[in-house]
C-alpha cells in the first residue's frame, strides 16, 4: 500500500502541491483527474521518489521516502509523459537495455514476451524513433511493466492511442489489479478511463480530494465535485 | 516579523569605525622604500584577498552541507557567502592592476596570486550565474558549483603558481617589516568585521524574501 | 559487480546508438579541426607558429569539442526523458555517472586521435619525441575535463539557458587542467624540451583528477534528486 501524507510542493511562490493526503492499496486502480497544470504530473514524480515533496511524507508500505534505496525503486515502474524510450535504439534494444539495468534474468524471454504484449513483435527490429505515438506508447508500457513492478504509475496513457489498442491496455491493467499492483493513474480521458477506474481522485491547482461514487457517470460526478468545491 | 538581533549593526558599526581609524594608522607607517605611496594600497588589497578566499570557504562548506541535508539556512549562506566572495573579489581586481601599474608600469602581469584570484572570482560569478538564469532547481546546480569552487582553490593556486615560477619576473612581497603589522592586521580585522556584517545582513534579506514566498504560497491554500 | 556491469551497459547503449549515426564523431571530430584553423590564423605569423602555440590550440580545441560532444550527449537524454528513466531505474546513481562519463571519454579519444596528428602535422610538432608522455598528458586532461563536465551537462539537463550555461560554469572550473595540459604539452613540444617538467605537469594532472573524480562522484547522487 502507498500512502500520500500531507505532502506540498512549492516552487517558490507557487504550490504546485498542497496538502496533498491520499492512499491507494493492493489490486487497485487509482485514477486521477484534473484540468491541465492542476498538479497530476508532479504528484506522479512525487509516487515516483524522483521528487522530493517540500513537506510531508509518502510511506512505500513500511518504508518512507527518505530512506529510498535503490532497491525501491527496481519495485516502481513509471509511464511517462515522455514515454522514456530511446529513439535511436530498436523496440527490442530498448526493452533489453532496461531489462539489464533492472538485473533481470531470463531476459530474452521477458522481451520476447513483451514484445508480444504489446504486439509489436514483427517490428521489433525497427527504431522505436520510427514509430507512431501510439506504437510507442505500447511499447513504452511495456518497458514500465517489464520487472514486474509492485506499484504502477502511468502520466496519460490513452493518448495517441486507438479504440483497440486503448481496449487492450485496459485489460492489461485489470490483469495487474488481478495480480495485486497498485496502479495510480492520471489521465483526461473519462470515458475509457472508467472502465476500469476503481476509485477517483480530483486534482486542481494543487489540491485534491476524493470523487465521490454514487450516481451518473465518471465525468458527471468529478463535475459535480469540482463544482462543490468552489 | 522577527525581532531584528543587534549584533548585526554592532559588526558594521565597529567596521566603520575600523576604517575611520585606519588612515591614520596606516599613516603612522613607514613609507615603503622603493614604491613609494602606492604601496599603502595593499593594506586593504591584502585583506580583500584574504576575506574573499575565506568566503569561497564558507560557501564551499555551506554548498556540501546543503549537498547532503537541503537545509534552506545553509543553501542561504552558500548564497551569501558567494556574493561575497564576487564583491570582495571586485575590490581585489581593481585594487591590485591600480598597485601593478604604478608599481611596475603595467596593468595586468599574470602575477600567480592575481590570476588565481581572477579565476576564482569567475567561477563564482558563474555560480550566481547559474541561480540567476538556470530556473526552477537552481539551488541544487549551485550548490555542487561551490563546492567545486572550494576545493578548486589550492588547485588553481598550484598550477597557477607553477605555471608562473618558471618565468623569471615574478615578483615576492617581502615580509612585514615591524612597524607595518599594526596597520596591516588593524585593517585585516576590519575587513572581517565588515565580511561578517554584510554575510548577517544579507543572510537576514534572505530569510525575509523566504518568508514572503512562504507566506505567498500560503496565501493560495 | 553489478556497479561494473551497469557501466558497461549504460556506455555499451550510447556506443550502440553512436555507431547507428556517427553524427556525434562527425561532427565534434570537424569541429575540433575547425577551431584549430581558425586558432591557427591568429598564432601563426609569416608561415611560423608563435612559441608554444601548437600546445595551446591542440589544449583549446579539446576544451570546445568536448564541451560540444557533452552537450550533445545530454541532448540526446532529454529526447524522451529517459535520463530520468536511468535514475528511475534501481542502479546506483554513480553508475550512470560512470557509464556516461566513459561513454564521452570513448568519444573523445576517437577525436583527439584525429586532432593530434593534424596539429603535428601542421605545426611541425615533434609528437614522437616523447609519445607516451604525450598520450598520458592528454589522457590525464581529458579524463579530468570530461569527470566536470559530465557531472555538469546532467545536472543542466533540465535547467533553463544550459546551452550557454554549461560553458559559463564549466571553463573556470577546468583552468588548472587546461593550465597543466598546455604547460606539460608545450614542455614537450618546445625547441628546447623539458621533459621532467612535463613529468612534474603529468603527475599534477593525475591529481587533480583523483580530487575532480572524486567529487563528483559523491555530488551526482544528491545533485540529481530535485
Amino acid at each position: 500500500m502507498v500512502s500520500v501524507d500531507d505532502v506540498s510542493r512549492t516552487y517558490g511562490r507557487r504550490r504546485a502541491l498542497a496538502h496533498v493526503t491520499l492512499q491507494a492499496g493492493r489490486g487497485e486502480v487509482l485514477g486521477l483527474f484534473g484540468p491541465n497544470g492542476a498538479g497530476k504530473s508532479t504528484l506522479i514524480s512525487v509516487l515516483s521518489t524522483l521528487l522530493r515533496p517540500s513537506s510531508g511524507r509518502v510511506r512505500y508500505g513500511s518504508h518512507t521516502s527518505d530512506d529510498t534505496g535503490d532497491a525501491l525503486r527496481g519495485q516502481i515502474g513509471v509511464l511517462g509523459h515522455d514515454l522514456f524510450l530511446y529513439s535511436d535504439l530498436t523496440a527490442r534494444e530498448n526493452l533489453a537495455f532496461f531489462g539489464q539495468l533492472y538485473g533481470l534474468d531470463n531476459l530474452d524471454a521477458r522481451v520476447a514476451e513483451a514484445l508480444r504484449l504489446a504486439r509489436l513483435t514483427d517490428r521489433a527490429d525497427d527504431r522505436a524513433g520510427s514509430f507512431s505515438r501510439g506504437l510507442r506508447q505500447r511499447l513504452a508500457l511495456e518497458r514500465a511493466l517489464l520487472h514486474l513492478p509492485r506499484l504502477v504509475l502511468l502520466d496519460e496513457p490513452f493518448t495517441g492511442l486507438d479504440d483497440d489498442s486503448a481496449l487492450v491496455l485496459i485489460e492489461r491493467l485489470r490483469s495487474l489489479r488481478e495480480r495485486g499492483t497498485i496502479v495510480v493513474m492520471a489521465t483526461h480521458d473519462f470515458d475509457t478511463a472508467e472502465a476500469v477506474v476503481d476509485r477517483a481522485i480530483c486534482v486542481d491547482r494543487g489540491r485534491a480530494w476524493p470523487v465521490a461514487p454514487g450516481v451518473g457517470s465518471l465525468r458527471e460526478r468529478y463535475r459535480r465535485t469540482l463544482k462543490e468545491r468552489d | 516579523m522577527q525581532k531584528q538581533s543587534p549584533v548585526v549593526p554592532v559588526f558594521l558599526a565597529v567596521a566603520a569605525g575600523m576604517f575611520a581609524y585606519a588612515p591614520f594608522l596606516i599613516d603612522a607607517a613607514p613609507y615603503e622604500s622603493t614604491m613609494g605611496l602606492i604601496q599603502r594600497i595593499f593594506y586593504y588589497h591584502v585583506p580583500s584577498a584574504m576575506v574573499m578566499f575565506g568566503s569561497a570557504f564558507v560557501c564551499g562548506i555551506a554548498s556540501a552541507v546543503y549537498l547532503a541535508k537541503r537545509s534552506p539556512q545553509s543553501d542561504a549562506v552558500a548564497l551569501a557567502a558567494a556574493e561575497l566572495v564576487v564583491v570582495f573579489g571586485l575590490i581585489v581586481l581593481v585594487t591590485g592592476p591600480l598597485w601593478a601599474r604604478k608599481a611596475w608600469g603595467v596593468w595586468w602581469q599574470w602575477d600567480a596570486r592575481l590570476t588565481s584570484s581572477l579565476v576564482l572570482w569567475l567561477i563564482f560569478v558563474s555560480y550566481l550565474m547559474l541561480r540567476r538564469f538556470a530556473g526552477a532547481g537552481s539551488e541544487m546546480l549551485a550548490a555542487a558549483v561551490g563546492v567545486f569552487g572550494m576545493a578548486n582553490v589550492p588547485c588553481v593556486y598550484w598550477s597557477v603558481n607553477v605555471w608562473r615560477t618558471i618565468h623569471p619576473n615574478t615578483n615576492v612581497v617581502r615580509s612585514l617589516a615591524p612597524e607595518m603589522r599594526l596597520p596591516f592586521y588593524w585593517c585585516v580585522a576590519a575587513f572581517v568585521c565588515l565580511y561578517v556584517g554584510l554575510l548577517l545582513t544579507r543572510l537576514r534579506l534572505e530569510q525575509s524574501r523566504r518568508g514572503l514566498e512562504a507566506a505567498y504560497a500560503e496565501i493560495e491554500d | 559487480m553489478q556497479f561494473f556491469r551497469t557501466v558497461l551497459t549504460i556506455a555499451r547503449k550510447d556506443l550502440v546508438i553512436e555507431a547507428r549515426s556517427r553524427e556525434l564523431a562527425y561532427t565534434t571530430l570537424f569541429f575540433a579541426i575547425s577551431v584549430v584553423l581558425v586558432f591557427s590564423f591568429s598564432f601563426v605569423v609569416e608561415g611560423v607558429a608563435l612559441t608554444d602555440a601548437a600546445a595551446g590550440i591542440l589544449w583549446v580545441a579539446i576544451a570546445f569539442a568536448g564541451t560540444l560532444a557533452l552537450g550533445r550527449t545530454f541532448e540526446r537524454e532529454r529526447q524522451g526523458d529517459t535520463l530520468k528513466a536511468l535514475l528511475l531505474s534501481p542502479v546506483e546513481r554513480p553508475a550512470i555517472y560512470v557509464g556516461k562519463l566513459l561513454g564521452l571519454l570513448l568519444l573523445m579519444t576517437a577525436v583527439e586521435a584525429v586532432i593530434v596528428p593534424v596539429i603535428g602535422l601542421l605545426f611541425q610538432a615533434p609528437l614522437g619525441r616523447a609519445p607516451w608522455l604525450l598520450v598520458g598528458l592528454l589522457a590525464a586532461g581529458t579524463i579530468g575535463f570530461a569527470a566536470v563536465g559530465t557531472l555538469f551537462a546532467a545536472m543542466l539537463i533540465r535547467a533553463q539557458s544550459r546551452d550557454v550555461l554549461l560553458p559559463v560554469v564549466l571553463y573556470p572550473i577546468t583552468v588548472p587542467l587546461v593550465i597543466a595540459g598546455v604547460r606539460g604539452s608545450a614542455a614537450i613540444f618546445a625547441v628546447e624540451p623539458n621533459l621532467a617538467m612535463a613529468q612534474a605537469w603529468l603527475s599534477m594532472l593525475v591529481f587533480f583528477d583523483a580530487v575532480f573524480l572524486t567529487l563528483a562522484l559523491w555530488v551526482f547522487g544528491p545533485v540529481m534528486n530535485e
